[in-house]
């Protein structure tokens, strides 16, 4: 948090990508996200932190509808993807989730080969003609993720066999092959080392650049040094978003204050 | 932490490090003896199961060795037409075959008084034997033909030694005292020999009259055909009912209803299934009495609640994580069940199946039920007639065996339990085998 950098550091003038209007989410009786409205915008990482349980991951979970998995949960309010109702009756949800890619806290590459992680995806949406095409997107996914130099010659050998931060970015290699335009992440540096976070960190900055990135931390320094907008989340409830220079250094809360400064959380 | 150690330090422990101190000991104590309650637990397991195994064996190996009459027989055109145009037809065949035997002991210089009584105690009737030969084979008239003649049950167990001239009583018609020295010379001569008897590999169940050449084979048949039936039922039944509730059906009464009956249903008795399918099956559908496809179908019923709960339970063992993470690049819930669930399940499913299928293997009640017990003395004739001809299943052979009277059905029935067992074996090896294969891929 001594970090000069965040101060000096402002958020470009993006477009917005996902629009959320009082969204509200209930497993069974509970009421988990109350009333969250929030603009999240293109080629920009938003941070969402907050003490645990306080909805963070189930927010994000909304946006790309992992939520319609859990059976009791309910949620309301409208989400729009680029002016479109990603809750609407005709959405299908695999078709969002093509578009809203999901990284994972815990690194779960597919027990196969590594080609075959990030091959997947590419297959099952159709977007490789022939086997050179695949390759390729393969091999500029597998870049994207800068994880290609590290396994390049051993595409066969299974996902699972790398280290923790290997399989992390595998996995964000894996999101990224399906062309996704969002790119949601849910704690994915809380199982790794912190020389495999450092570079999962620079690697999100790098996607930053393609993709709107929504990442959710537990770690305030790691939402500080990697995103530009960070919205603070407590008992379900949005109580402040804003660029991250200022949730950081002014908030307007006094909670958000009590929460940066390790009072409460 | 400083202040809360210097505030609640516990009181210090006494007495050195290498003196164990009470406690320990009893707790040392108590693992030793819990050890020694494993150790004596599998050592009375072993030994129970070496008893049974001996007595599997003993019993059993007998069966497959068998007495018989090596002959080389020359009939003649004339001798056959002389034959065929006599009356007592079998009884001329007797006697050809009892001068044959008399002039082959003569080159030996063996010296033996014998009619066509001691020939009939002995090896049955050789003269219908060797005329069905001759029919069916025309073409051997006047060749020189080995005939393999199987000895009565009585010999047969002589050899053995599980038969005695002691055991003869007054008045047996069956055997005399000589006619065990009669088979003692023609073994001396090496004329009569005990060898392996592929026939009760492969051979079809047999009467009284000729109870040594009663083999296992159409039951075996029928025990395969009754699997491939439950197979080809049961699997892909079980796997996508299982697949059905443990990933798409809702969670409610009514799913859990149908849980707790499954559950229920491999608790119930197969005796319970053999009468439903007699009622259904057979009855109502009108299916044919005692074929291996309803054996086949009452088996699948039994075996389906088993084959249900071990996917169900290897499904759900699959971690969540691997569902999130295809859901997650936009696969559908069936993409991530086929493509990525059910391969890591596949290992316990494989087991679970095959273990189902050795249960179903080994069950008899049922095909008490539907009639699966009778007398088979043929093969199938096509393949088709191997589901729906009338069959026998292993195990219910080897039941109908251990319940005649002939001791030699008895050693048949130990023999039939070996088959069975080697079955079985083979099966688990393979389900052993798969799942090391499966679980290397992943």
């Amino acid at each position: 948090m001594n970090d000069m950098r965040i101060i000096q550091r402002t958020a470009g003038m993006n477009d917005t990508k996902i629009h959320a209007k009082d969204v509200n989410v209930y497993y069974a009786e509970n009421h988990a996200i109350k009333n969250v409205s929030v603009d999240i915008e293109d080629k920009t990482v938003t941070a969402f932190i907050g003490p645990s349980g306080c909805g963070k991951s189930t927010f994000l979970r909304c946006l790309n509808r992992m939520n319609d998995t859990i059976p009791i949960c309910r949620v309301t309010g409208d989400i729009h993807l680029d002016e479109e109702d990603i809750y609407a009756k005709e959405v299908d949800p695999v078709q969002l989730r093509a578009k809203v890619g999901m990284v994972f806290q815990k690194p779960n590459p597919f027990p196969k080969s590594i080609y075959d992680n990030v091959a997947y995806g590419p297959r099952i949406h159709g977007l490789a003609r022939n086997k050179a095409e695949l390759d390729e997107i393969v091999e500029k996914s597998l870049r994207r993720g800068a994880i290609w130099d590290e396994v390049k010659d051993r595409l066969d050998a299974p996902g699972t066999g790398l280290s923790g931060g290997q399989q992390q970015r595998l996995c964000i290699a894996r999101a990224v092959a399906t062309a996704p335009e969002v790119l949601l992440m849910d704690e994915p540096c809380s199982a790794l080392d912190p020389i495999a976070t450092a570079q999962v960190e620079e690697l999100i900055d790098e996607l930053r650049q393609n993709y709107s990135v929504v990442i959710v931390t537990h770690s305030m320094q790691q939402a500080a040094r990697v995103s530009q907008k960070t919205a603070f989340f407590h008992l379900g409830d949005l109580v402040e978003y804003d660029e991250t220079g200022k949730i950081f250094t002014n908030p307007e809360d006094s909670r958000t204050e009590s929460y940066i400064t390790g009072r409460i959380g | 932490m400083t202040d809360a150690t210097q505030g609640m330090a516990a009181p210090a422990r006494k007495g050195s490090l290498s003196q164990a101190d009470a406690r320990t000991i009893a707790r040392n104590r108590a693992e030793k003896r819990f050890q020694y309650y494993g150790i004596a637990a599998i050592t009375a397991g072993a030994v129970f199961l070496v008893l049974l195994l001996t007595a599997i064996l003993s019993n059993g190996l007998p069966a497959f060795k068998r007495a018989t009459l090596n002959i080389d027989f020359t009939l003649t055109q004339e001798q056959f037409d002389e034959a065929e145009s006599a009356m007592l037809k079998t009884k001329i065949y007797t006697n050809y075959f009892i001068a044959d035997l008399s002039s082959r002991l003569e080159e030996r210089g063996i010296e033996l008084a014998f009619d066509d009584k001691t020939i009939e105690r002995l090896l049955g009737k050789v003269g219908g034997t060797i005329r069905s030969h001759y029919r069916e084979n025309p073409q051997d008239i006047g060749e020189p033909i080995r005939f393999q003649l199987a000895a009565s049950s009585r010999v047969d167990r002589y050899f053995k030694g599980s038969f005695d001239r002691d055991d003869i009583g007054e008045g047996n018609r069956f055997i005399m005292p000589g006619d065990l020295d009669f088979a003692d010379a023609l073994r001396d001569a090496g004329i009569l020999t005990q060898s392996f008897d592929w026939n009760f590999i492969t051979g079809v169940d047999s009467g009284v009259d000729n109870a040594g050449g009663a083999g296992i084979g159409a039951s075996v048949l029928g025990s395969f055909m009754m699997m491939i039936v439950v197979l080809v039922l049961s699997l892909p039944i079980g796997v996508a009912a299982s697949i059905y509730l443990e990933e798409f059906a809702p969670k409610n009464r009514f799913t859990d209803l149908i849980e707790v009956n499954i559950s229920n249903l491999a608790a119930v008795p197969s005796i319970v299934f053999g009468i439903l399918g007699l009622a259904v099956f057979i009855q109502f559908m009108g299916m044919p009495q005692s074929a291996p496809l309803v054996g086949g179908l009452v088996l699948t019923l039994m075996t389906l609640p088993t084959i249900i709960i071990s996917t169900r339970a290897s499904l759900k063992a699959v971690p969540p994580s691997i569902r999130e993470a295809a859901l997650g690049i936009g696969a559908s819930k069936m993409q991530a069940v086929l493509h990525h669930v059910l391969p890591l399940a596949m290992p316990g499913i494989l087991t679970g199946t095959i273990i189902g299928l050795a249960q179903a293997l080994g069950e008899t009640a049922p095909l008490l039920l539907i009639g699966m017990v009778g007398f088979v003395a043929r093969y199938p004739e096509t393949f088709l007639q191997g589901f729906e001809g009338p069959n026998s299943a292993m195990p219910a052979q080897i039941y109908n065996w251990a319940s005649r009277s002939d001791a030699v059905f008895t050693e048949k029935a130990w023999g039939g339990i070996i088959i069975l067992l080697v079955f079985l074996l083979s099966m688990n090896i393979l389900a052993i085998i798969l799942r090391r294969r499966f679980e290397r891929r992943w």
